[in-house]
This record gives C-alpha cells, structure tokens and sequence, in this order.
C-alpha cells in the first residue's frame, strides 16, 4: 500500500534510526543519541512530542550549527530535514510560506527565477528555516536588514500538550519572541512565513578591497555600509605583523548568468590527516588567496553563488580538519573596543587560526528574539581545528578579552563557552524559560545553563 | 510536457521523482491514500513549477478504487501519457513468516493490486499506441532471500508480469519500464538498519526520471552498480545460494 496513513503508532510510521549518528558542522563534540525519529509528514510530530520523556527531544535540520546547539547527548532528535514542502506562496507580495525542514537553498531555487531573493542569508544555502529561526541567523547584509527573524511574518510550532500554536510580532508576540534564536527549545517549528526581497537580476555586482590596517577595515565599512547591500571582510589571522585583509562589497546587480550555474561540486570524502592543515599550509594559503585577490582588486560582477555561498562549492568541507573536528569561535563586541586588535594578537601568537577568518561589523537593527545574538559592534568568527586542551586554552583565554569588552559569543557556533560567559552574553535567557517547551533540551542548554536532566 | 500519474504520490522515491517532474513543468495526477498529504504535495509541486496537479484519493488495495481512479483518469485528465507506479510496502518478514493473512495482504498489496491496475492503464494506452507504463519494483524481486522472500516474492512476480506486458504492448509502441531500485533511504524501509548499500531518493529519482523522458531501458537498475551485483547474485547457483544465511 501506498506506505502512509493516519493512525499508524508512531514506531512503525517513522522512522527511527540508531544506527545513524548526528553530528554538528564542526563534528566535536561526538555524542550519542538514544534515538533519532525521521518525520515525513508534519502531522507524524505531535505523536513523538508525546511519546518523549520530558527534556528528552531535540529538533535538528541540516545539522549546519557548528557546536552542541543542535545536539541532544543521550536524548532523542527529530530529525525535520524531510519537511521540506513549500506550502504557500504569493509572488506579488513576495513571500513563501514552507516546512520547518526545508532548505534555504530549495527556496533560493524557486525564488530567484521569478524575481526575488532572500532578504536575510547566512554563508551557506544548506541551512533549514527552522534552524535558521532558531539561531537568528545574520548575513553580510545585516547593517542593512538585520537578522532572519527580522523577516519571519509568522509561523508554526507544534508544542507537546498544545499542538498547533501559531506566532508572528502580532500574534503570541512573547512565544514569537522567544522562538526567534529560541534555539529550537519552544517547539518543532512546522512551518514559517519568510518575506522575500525583490531582485533586477541574480548577479552580484562584487568590489574587492585589500587592507593592510583595522584602522583601515574600519575606514572602509564605515564607508561602504550606506552604499552597499552586502559587506564583510576576510582577514588573514597569521600575518603577524600587520592585520590584513580583504573588504568584499556587493549589490544585487540587474544582470542574470547568462548560462546556468556549475552543477558540479567536489565533495571531500573522509576526514582529511590532522597534519595538512597546519601552520605551513595555511599561511601559505592565506598569502596566495590574499596576493591574487589583490592582483584581482576591483570590480566584477559574480553569481549569487559565488558571492555567498564559496564554500557550499566544496561538499563536506568540514572534513579538511580531520577527525577530530573543529571549532569556530564567533564573538561580538562593541566597536569603541580596542579589544578586538588584542583578540587578533592573540590569535595570530598562537599560530592556530585558521584560514577562515571573517569580520563584520554589525547594525543597529533590532531583532525581535530574545536570544539573538547580533548586536551593534564588530563580529570576527574564525575556525579552529581541534586540538584538544591547547585550543580550548586558546579559546578560553580569548573569552576573557571578549568578556572584558562586554562582548558576546555565538551559540549556533559554541561548542565549550563556561556558564558565565552565557550569562554575560545573554542575560535575557532566564526570560526565555517559561517559553521552552516542557519535552525540549539540548546539549548546548544544558550546559551553559548548568542544568542536567531530569 | 508530458501528463503523468503517479499510482503512491506520497512515497517517498514518488515525492522525489515528483519535483524532478514539477522542475520540468509536466502535468501531474497524483493518487494516494491520504487526502490530507495529498493537498501538501499539489501545493507544493504547484510552487515547484507544475503546471497542473490533480490529486485523487484511493486505496490501490480496493478492485473498486482502481476502478474509481481509471475512470477519473481518463474523465478529467484525458491523454495522460505516462503512469509511475510507484506505492509498494515492505512487511516484516517475521511476522510474515507464520501468518497466512500478513503473507496473503502483503502479496495482493505489492503484486495482485499493481498487476490489476496496470491491466487497467495498459488497455487505455495500447489503445492509444503511446506512452510509457514505468513500475517500482526492486532488485529483492531477483532472488528469493530467505530474510525477504514475501516482498521479493512479490516483486519478482511484478517484473515478470511487466516482462509479459512489455512484449505485449512492444507492437504498439507503449513502453514498460521495470524499475529496480537498491536499497533506498525512505520510510518504508524504516525497521532496517542503514548501511552504505542505501541510496537517497534524490539519487533514484533523478535516475527514473531520466528513463521516464527517454522511454527506457526496460529495466533500470538505480543506483546502476545494483545491475552488476545483481548479475551476480542470479549467477549464484542454488546449493551455493540456500546456505548463505546473511542475505
């Protein structure tokens, strides 16, 4: 028979996998899962909320979150990657209406041919909605328009006991609120609203500037962020002497590809040997990449592809750090602070960034989540492979400079901040309580709450 | 543009093959039992760039609802040129060893009910000297496994009822594509545990719906390698073949 129906028991119309194991993006830290329910159909949730021991569930999407955000160690997870439909849409208004599951990349597909955009996208297209709503997502644009949650018209939780409740900023404000970077925790979002932005074209128009100075990074967005949708920098962490970089500027052009994009991607099979990325290898890419793309200074107009998304053209890239993983460090801090020049002193000292260092400088739109993290001031995020003690040393000690700038760190992207520096950094999560849903926690709550489960 | 029925439009290889076919702006008839997923899946293969989704609701194990559902078709989405038969459950064989009434159920779900309603579109078609019929059966249809002899039983049967088909409708020029997919990554084959052998449905879709534009080949084995292994396992002579007990 066609294999769906309506009251079947959950065991046998879901699918429930031990044998795959969840991780995150940054594959540390591993943990065990005592159950993973794949759901389908939106209307097979309500029956595992119910079946879940309280604190026991953990909605996860594209596993995108660097960190323990998106996983549950010794809990369930409900796997939501499969509730992917588009339920609505109005091309005149410009808005979609899609499944908790679905993919940014799947909406970019569909919108981008008839004429509209994503107002909000962080830098890769393989992020869920949901999970997207969950971490308040920001992208190079948020100068402009601030976070994901900032375009969320209304959506869709399912919440054990409740069922069905519905938000938006007129609507169960508070539940609305607390959803936005909710992390997940106030109930499987089923479905959301997302408004879209009209574009002339898909083509970014892209200007590349060199800068060998924060002074001049600083100059530079200062200068940019009136006149350009899109800008962000990538900073070479290992110049020692001097903090260089590059400035990328862009606006939606009124041009298309004249031929579609490349299909092909390389995909890294296995996790790579822990010694190719090493101090060498880096330092030499991050002279190469910075001495072409000075040469290639200037204008050019590029994809949207290649524009956002540089590393969704290398499936599984989070394997180039080995085994063992890696960990990103995201941190917010307001920009009178001299701390940032420390922050990338000791970083470039300790020889253990990595290639892929980024800095923003973040608006003053204000997002409606309570949990959210982008703040005015400038973000630097910035990979690390995992090394054991020696990088959570590193790590630890960047914290107290963040701390002591009265900065913040990202939880999509945390996998070991302490309690305090939580309480630092968000304040407002006691706020967030009365909202969680009772059969919801992860691993990242737990711990920077200082809360087991019961 | 082609108008297609899909017979389980809410399986999830169907549901995959289902946006290729959107993509590609055909017409779409999509049957299922559940009226409910069915409304989701119109909307949001409208969105997806159908150009026309009707949905029916039917039960392919009701001789009435087959019936119900060709007249339908052929009322309301006259010249319909390709049918994907593609609903199909996969019993638990311990429980099916014993049980004369799971074994039968299971062989008129996967077998008898396909093998009436394709008896149904093949007429229709024959008639009109075009279009294509292209089945979901499996490579578990190739051999009996004593660990899935009622699913593969079924299954095979259904390849050979289509083999027949096949040269009986050849003259008039409708194709029979018999579609034998490996393991895929879907609910139903939830209880199983997940090995390196599973396909993702995205992977077997693209695949059918590449044969479904080009009207062949007559069997496609999806992922292709399941061609070759098979080959081999129906190579395997039978007193080498009882006495494996992993497969």
């Amino acid at each position: 028979m066609s294999s769906q129906g309506s009251a079947i028991p959950v065991s046998s119309s879901v699918t429930s996998s031990v044998e795959h194991e969840r991780l995150s993006w940054g594959r540390y830290p591993r943990v065990k899962h005592r159950q993973v329910w794949r759901v389908e159909w939106a209307d097979q949730v309500p029956s595992i909320l119910d079946h879940v021991p309280p604190h026991g569930l953990l909605p996860y999407g594209l596993g995108r979150s660097y960190g323990d955000c998106c996983l549950n160690a010794g809990g369930e997870l409900i796997d939501c990657s499969s509730l992917d439909r588009f339920l609505a849409a109005d091309f005149d208004e410009g808005w979609v209406r899609c499944e908790g599951g679905t993919s940014l990349a799947d909406i970019i597909k569909i919108i981008v041919p008839r004429g509209f955009f994503l107002p909000v996208t962080p830098g890769t297209k393989f992020v869920t909605v949901g999970g997207a709503i969950a971490n308040d997502v920001h992208g190079k644009n948020h100068h402009r328009r601030g976070t994901f949650g900032r375009h969320v018209r209304r959506l869709a939780l399912c919440r054990s006991g409740q069922g069905t409740v519905f938000c938006g900023p007129d609507e169960n404000a508070e539940l609305f609120r607390a959803t936005i970077g909710g992390l997940g925790l106030t109930g499987v979002i089923l479905w959301a609203e997302i408004q879209l932005i009209p574009i002339a074209g898909s083509n970014i128009n892209v200007e590349v500037l060199p800068f060998r100075s924060l002074e001049k990074f600083l100059a530079l967005t200062a200068e940019s962020d009136a006149a350009f949708e899109y800008t962000v920098a990538w900073i070479d962490c290992f110049a020692s002497r001097e903090t260089r970089g590059l400035f990328f500027r862009g606006n939606h052009a009124n041009t298309s590809p004249s031929k579609p994009a490349r299909v092909y991607t390389p995909r890294i099979a296995f996790p790579l040997p822990k010694g190719l990325l090493n101090g060498f290898t880096i330092k030499a890419f991050n002279q190469a990449y910075f001495s072409w793309k000075s040469w290639r200074r200037g204008s050019s107009i590029q994809p949207y592809e290649r524009f956002f998304y540089p590393l969704d053209s290398i499936g599984q890239w989070n394997l180039l750090y080995g085994r063992q993983g890696f960990l990103q460090y995201q941190c917010v801090i307001p920009e009178s602070a001299p701390a940032l020049e420390r922050i990338l002193q000791t970083i470039s000292q300790s020889s253990m960034g990595s290639f892929l260092g980024v800095l923003k400088r973040f608006g003053a739109a204000q997002s409606p989540g309570l949990l959210s993290f982008p703040r005015p001031g400038l973000t630097l995020a910035l990979d690390f492979a995992m090394r054991g003690e020696s990088t959570l040393q590193l790590l630890q000690s960047l914290d107290e400079l963040v701390l002591g700038a009265g900065g913040a760190l990202y939880p999509a992207k945390d996998a070991r901040m302490s309690p305090a520096m939580f309480e630092a950094s968000f304040p407002a999560w006691r706020d967030l309580r009365p909202y969680i849903d009772d059969k919801l926690s992860s691993s990242f709550w737990r711990r920077v709450t200082g809360t087991e489960p019961s | 543009m082609k108008r297609i029925i899909v017979l389980g439009a809410t399986s999830g290889i169907a549901e995959a093959v289902e946006r290729k076919m959107a993509a590609g702006r055909h017409e779409l008839l999509l049957v299922a039992r559940s009226p409910e997923r069915l409304a989701v899946l119109r909307e949001d293969l409208l969105i997806r760039g159908a150009t026309q989704v009707l949905t029916f609701v039917a039960d392919f194990d009701s001789p009435a609802d087959c019936v119900r559902l060709f007249d339908f078709a052929r009322q309301s989405f006259p010249d319909f040129d390709t049918v994907l038969l593609a609903y199909g459950s996969m019993p638990d064989q311990e429980q099916c060893k014993h049980s004369i009434d799971l074994t039968a159920r299971q062989l008129h779900t996967d077998f008898v009910s396909a093998a009436c309603i394709l008896t149904l579109f093949a007429d229709y078609l024959e008639e009109r000297k075009t279009g294509c019929l292209a089945v979901i059966t499996s490579v578990a249809g190739d051999r009996g496994r004593r660990s899935n002899y009622v699913y593969g039983s079924a299954k095979g049967g259904l390849s050979h009822f289509l083999e027949g088909l096949r040269a009986r409708l050849h003259a008039s020029g409708v194709r029979v594509i018999t579609i034998k997919p490996g393991p895929v990554d879907t609910k139903m084959t939830a209880h199983l545990p997940r090995d390196t052998s599973f396909a993702s449905p995205m992977r077997v879709a693209s695949d059918i719906y590449r044969s479904l534009q080009r009207g062949r080949p007559d069997i496609l084995y999806t992922p292709r390698y399941w061609r070759y292994v098979m080959l081999c396992v129906r190579a395997l002579p039978e007193w080498i073949f009882k006495r494996q007990h992993k497969i």
